[in-house]
């Protein structure tokens, strides 16, 4: 009985959270084209993300392409297939791998700190403040960093990509001796812009269901200073799950338009 | 003295009626009713959790009030557009009770920040860096300009606070606990600070605080807000020779 009702709360209080979470992007919509255009604090957003999450970025996605060189390796070698690694590798990375793993990073690295960093500005009333002062703290604080992330994930990505590739053509040139030319022209050969304009599309989705995650788990912060750790910590959590969800519609979606 | 007694006939500049605001079961505001007389220091006591912060949060429209009447200067706040809003907000100062400073900012950036939306106030050719350099020195920290709020003591966040709620010269100004969590001589200090303001700009000021010293320093008038309602409202000499147990509890010492 009990465990029926429980069950009733949860999913009640979840669909509670879906409303909200659903009018707070629906209110982003709304504002991202209003003016003041608050370019400063954009572009400061930028720099910021893409300073904070490059390197880190950078090294997940050398290690995966290592990793998934030396791994697919042995396969192709025993069907006598190891001159297609450079094409296997290289639409495995630009189509998936590349933009979910550089996502990922992001949810840890950028949507955790825009959580905690709106959760402690609600928790000491710094965006109480900013209302009263005049300047709209939703378009000055969300809607920057919405955009920002937005922005920023699809770069992010394209480098995440060249450095994966890059780990990748490694394990080639040192197993194989694969020269550079020979690898990146096979490379090049193999992705077409139907792989990487996708990609792109759907690197910007996750940059904005990261944005969006951790703006709003930072600006309903509870008040206290346990609230800010639950929202740095909740913004991860759902920003991620959401990341998988984004990535099954966006590979369907794709995958009609091929067979167009 | 004289001033005092001037206090009663001038003109009311902002007015609470029949205020009413629950959280869930928690019933915090009962029907609240203040008024605060131009050039006067109204100071409001209350216990800890008695609503004193909600209200001056429903008084600026930081908070939605369920029910009842709040006019400021003439505008009934709760009818007001946004952007009416935001331009009354220019007149109306706000101290928060833990100065609320943006700590990613310095404390001259601090300071611009509310310039930045309400530069109409000022003419076209008003130096910002003279503004800021003003409103520091006016509460004596201009040589922390360039600091970081995170390397100020709490006295200093204070002053730091305060003066950003000073740049905008608002006609009135909403203290919430101005001197808690400092040490006495620090508290005297700001209270000191918030005399020479009332003097130097002639505002109306709302000072929420737990402090009698401070209260009996600086009021003209005092309320008390206990059980959500306005429980009392006189000079501090009158309150403190009451003999409502309730209103004696606050003035034990
Ligand atoms: N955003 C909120 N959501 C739910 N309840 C709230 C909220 N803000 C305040 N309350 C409740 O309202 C009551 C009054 O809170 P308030 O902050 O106004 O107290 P206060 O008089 O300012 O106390 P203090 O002197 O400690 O600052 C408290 O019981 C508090 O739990
Ligand atoms: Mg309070």
């Amino acid at each position: 009985m009990s465990g029926i009702s429980k069950i009733k709360d949860r999913l009640k209080a979840f669909l509670i959270e879906l409303g909200d979470l659903s009018y707070f992007t629906g209110r982003f919509f709304r504002e991202v084209f209003k003016r003041p255009f608050e370019i400063k604090e954009l572009l400061g957003q930028c720099y910021n993300m893409g300073n904070r999450s490059l390197l880190l970025v950078g090294i997940t996605c050398f290690i995966i392409g290592l990793v998934l060189d030396l791994q697919t390796r042995p396969t192709l070698m025993e069907f006598g297939a190891v001159s297609w690694m450079p094409s296997m590798v290289s639409i495995s990375i630009v189509r998936e791998i590349g933009p979910i793993i550089t996502a990922l990073v992001c949810a840890g690295r950028i949507g955790s700190g825009i959580g905690a960093e709106l959760g402690s500005m609600r928790v000491t009333e710094q965006i109480d403040a900013m209302e009263v002062s005049g300047t709209n703290p939703f378009k000055y604080l969300v809607v920057t960093r919405v955009l920002a992330v937005t922005l920023m994930l699809p770069l992010l990505v394209i480098i995440g990509d060249a450095i994966a590739l890059f780990g990748s053509f490694l394990v080639e040139n040192l197993k194989g001796n694969v020269s550079f030319t020979l690898y990146f022209n096979q490379v090049f050969d193999s992705i077409e812009f139907g792989d990487i304009i996708p990609a792109i599309i759907k690197s910007s989705f996750f940059g904005l269901a990261i944005g969006i995650v951790g703006c709003y788990k930072g600006y309903y912060c509870a008040k206290g200073t346990e609230g800010v750790g639950k929202a740095a910590n909740s913004a991860v959590v759902v920003s991620s799950l959401l990341l998988f969800i984004i990535d099954f519609i966006a590979v369907f979606v794709t995958d009609i338009f091929y067979d167009l | 003295m004289n001033d005092k007694q001037n206090i009663s006939h001038s003109e009311i500049v902002l007015q609470i009626k029949d205020l009413h605001k629950s959280f869930g079961d928690n019933h915090v505001l009962k029907g609240f009713n203040m008024s605060l007389y131009q050039g006067e220091n109204l100071v409001i006591i209350g216990k800890s959790g008695s609503g004193k912060s909600v209200m001056i949060k429903c008084l600026v429209g930081l908070m939605e009030a369920d029910s009842g009447s709040i006019t400021v200067m003439k505008n009934d706040i709760t009818k007001l557009t946004q952007e009416a809003l935001d331009i009354l907000r220019a007149d109306i100062g706000f101290l928060f009770q833990g100065s609320a400073l943006y700590d990613s900012m310095t404390v001259r950036e601090n300071l611009e920040f509310p310039l930045r939306r309400h530069s109409k106030k000022f003419s076209k050719n008003a130096d910002t860096e003279a503004l800021v350099l003003e409103a520091l020195t006016s509460v004596g920290l201009a040589h922390a300009i360039d600091l970081m709020p995170s390397e100020l003591s709490g006295g200093m966040k204070r002053r730091v606070a305060l003066a950003r709620t000073l740049i905008l010269q608002p006609k009135i100004i909403l203290y919430d606990e101005p001197t808690s969590g400092l040490d006495p001589i620090t508290a005297k200090e700001i209270i000191i600070l918030m005399q020479d303001i009332q003097k130097k700009y002639n505002t109306s000021s709302l000072i929420i605080t737990h402090d009698m010293d401070c209260a009996r320093v600086i009021s003209d008038r005092m309320l008390l807000l206990i059980d959500g309602i306005d429980y009392a409202v006189g000079s501090f000499a009158t309150l403190s020779a009451s003999k409502d147990p309730k209103i004696r509890a606050f003035f034990k010492n």
